[in-house]
């Protein structure tokens, strides 16, 4: 099953395109790291999915095959928007009474007993809350729904480093216990590197790298040797990246059996996946897309060349 | 998800509006059942006198109406105010408080769906301030029947009287409502789309009274002067020979019998006005004017009431769509 499928998926506020030729599959039981720069189209491609905007281009489809936005889609997905909205004026009790009332679905018990579990009593008002509690209520009433796709924008922006910590482990506690798949929105990778086994990059309104994290850093390796060999290395290998120091450089390349073997006079190390993504990020012409996003991407990458 | 559920949730997070409104109303109400009843008994006793032609039970009626006429006028301008009220605190903050704080990403992610949860919402409300108001305007017309009994010039057609009586009122408050709800939607800021629906309420009072009204049906055109009472006078003006008489030609006709009009409609006699003059109109009129009287009959109320609030009501319609499409299609 695919929690999210894409398609020359494109959204254009006025003449900008927030996102353009975004072609995607995410497959379930994943905890996907979305991540990119300020401004690259996270949030654009969190609210299709979502369906709270509609796409300029493209179609995109979740939970096998339903219309983003559909009520089969807004059943099964819970989604958490940056800042965490909530009716300030109502306590904790009213918004799991107006969460229960808005769905099908709904956990009671559990939502009350996993308020009391992290200390949100019953009758205080949202607009009390510290950042951390309104985040935890907001996590405890998407949970509750029981949703096959738990979607967070930008969780961890406005909690302290202890409040970051039990949402995170509040969220991997779903993840173990329902097996829920999560997609988690970041500009700092490193928030989301020890949790997300599954990477989506994006930058400049375009996925640039979407996999599994284990097969991102199988398919990629860090090279370290002279500087001066770099313009040699570069026909025999895939570059992602390269990086020039006075004498050494560092070098992100490819792994495929062709290029297996490290050259002469250089040193394979095994990168980690913020050096990866840094890696892409400076190079905003290269791509990483499993299947036959692939092959689309790469075409694009022809055209522009 | 049954539309019970929903209601509950509009009820938790409307009720305080909802309840604000009927204060407001209820305390018009009650001020104008206070002042009211003493104004009735005054009115009594100038409905019991009899004849009713003579001229002891006609001083009696206009001096009631010099009492009461003023007061009821202030009391009417300041109801005007009423529907715009309900448009701009219930209907306006509706949908513009969700988009300024964020929670419409929290409401329409839910399982409800927008769509529905905005006719949860919207249906409700919009029926509940049109029975506040329809209960409001029967009050209004238990205040005013003393005045119109009386024969007040201003009659159930007049501005002021016609759009808080009857059905105008529900049905003025329900497109204050629709005009809010959808200025909410478009300006997404509580404050500026509350101001938005005062002023786009205003201007289609405005318009409304002085250009549409009047001509819902073919207005009365008469030379005669005695009007029936309780007509609604759209205009009045002397012509002569065909041509509008200024103050000048009309006061030229009176200099022989020392009368001076003041404005085409005040007489002013001099110490030589002879004592049987009579009425300066008619001496006018003799004298080769023609007072020419454009005028809605006060017997067409109800009819002038259906087609007004028809189309209100029709227009509220659109607006109720305009949002609710406004909201399936507006992107994040």
């Amino acid at each position: 099953m695919n929690v999210v499928e894409t398609s020359g998926l494109g959204k254009r506020y006025g003449s900008a395109w927030a996102l353009r030729e975004c072609s995607l599959t995410i497959p379930a039981g994943h905890v996907v790291a979305l991540v990119g720069p300020n401004g690259a189209g996270k949030t654009t491609l969190l609210n299709l999915v979502v369906g709270l905007a509609a796409p300029s281009a493209g179609i995109v489809t979740v939970l096998d095959g339903q219309l983003a936005g559909s009520p089969a889609a807004l059943d099964g997905i819970a989604f958490v928007a940056q800042d965490m909205p909530l009716y300030k004026n109502l306590s904790a009790a009213d918004m799991v009474h107006m969460t229960r009332n808005l769905n099908r679905r709904f956990d009671d018990s559990y939502a009350k007993a996993r308020l009391a579990e992290v200390g949100i009593a019953l009758e205080r008002k949202a607009g009390k809350m510290s950042g951390g509690q309104q985040a935890q209520l907001a996590l405890t009433l998407a949970l509750a729904r029981r949703p096959n796709l738990l979607v967070l924008d930008e969780p961890m922006a406005m909690l302290d480093p202890l409040a970051r910590h039990d949402f995170m482990a509040s969220v991997m506690a779903a993840v173990a216990e329902d097996g829920v798949s999560v997609i988690l929105s970041s500009h700092v990778l490193t928030e989301l590197e020890r949790v997300a086994d599954y990477l989506v990059l994006v930058s400049h309104g375009s996925i640039q790298a979407a996999g599994a994290v284990e097969d991102l850093l199988a398919g990629h390796r860090l090279l370290t040797g002279p500087a001066s060999e770099i313009d040699t290395l570069a026909g025999r290998l895939n570059i992602v990246h390269a990086q020039r120091g006075e004498a050494q450089a560092h070098v992100l390349v490819r792994t495929d059996a062709r290029t297996d073997s490290v050259p002469p006079g250089w040193e394979a190390h095994p990168v980690t996946l913020e050096e990866l993504s840094l890696a892409y990020l400076r190079e905003p012409g290269a791509a990483w897309l499993p299947g036959p996003a692939r092959s689309r991407a790469a075409h694009s990458m022809e055209m522009a060349n | 998800m049954p539309w019970r559920r929903m209601a509950w949730v509009t009820w938790r997070q409307h009720r305080f509006a909802l309840a604000g409104i009927v204060a407001v109303f209820g305390a018009a109400a009650t001020y104008l059942m206070v002042t009211g009843l003493p104004m009735r008994a005054a009115y009594a006793a100038v409905a019991g006198c009899s004849p009713s032609s003579s001229d002891i039970c006609r001083q009696a009626a206009t001096e009631f109406l010099s009492n009461y006429a003023p007061g009821v006028g202030y009391t009417l301008g300041l109801l005007q105010a009423f529907p715009a009220l309900v448009g701009a605190f219930a209907g306006a903050p509706l949908l513009a408080r969700e988009f300024e704080t964020g929670t419409f990403r929290y409401a329409w992610t839910q399982g409800f769906g927008r769509t529905r949860w905005t006719l949860g919402k919207l249906a409700p409300l919009a029926f509940m301030v049109t029975v506040v108001a329809i209960a409001f305007s029967g009050v209004v017309s238990w205040y005013l029947q003393p005045i119109v009994d009386a024969g007040d010039n201003n009659g159930p057609l007049y501005p002021t009287v016609f759009d808080l009586t009857g059905i105008a009122l529900a049905a003025w408050t329900l497109t204050a409502f629709a005009i809010g709800l959808l200025a909410g939607t478009l300006v997404r800021r509580v404050v500026p789309a509350m101001f938005a629906a005062l002023a786009l309420w205003a201007g289609l009072a405005f318009v409304t009274g002085a250009f549409l009204r009047p001509h819902y049906q073919a207005p009365v055109v008469t030379t005669n002067p005695n009007i029936p009472i309780g007509a609604w006078v759209i205009n009045q003006g002397w012509f002569k020979d065909g041509n509008p008489a200024s103050l000048d030609t009309i006061n030229r006709i009176l200099t022989p019998v020392d009368v001076r009009a003041i404005t085409p409609d005040l007489f002013q006699p001099g110490p030589s006005t002879p004592a049987n003059l009579g009425d300066p109109v008619q001496y006018l009129i003799q004298h080769g004017l023609m007072l020419l009287t454009t005028y809605q009959p006060a017997d067409r109320f109800w009819t002038f009431q259906w087609i007004e609030s028809g189309w209100l009501l029709a227009l509220s319609l659109v607006l109720f769509v305009v949002t609710v499409w406004l909201v399936r299609r507006r992107a994040a």
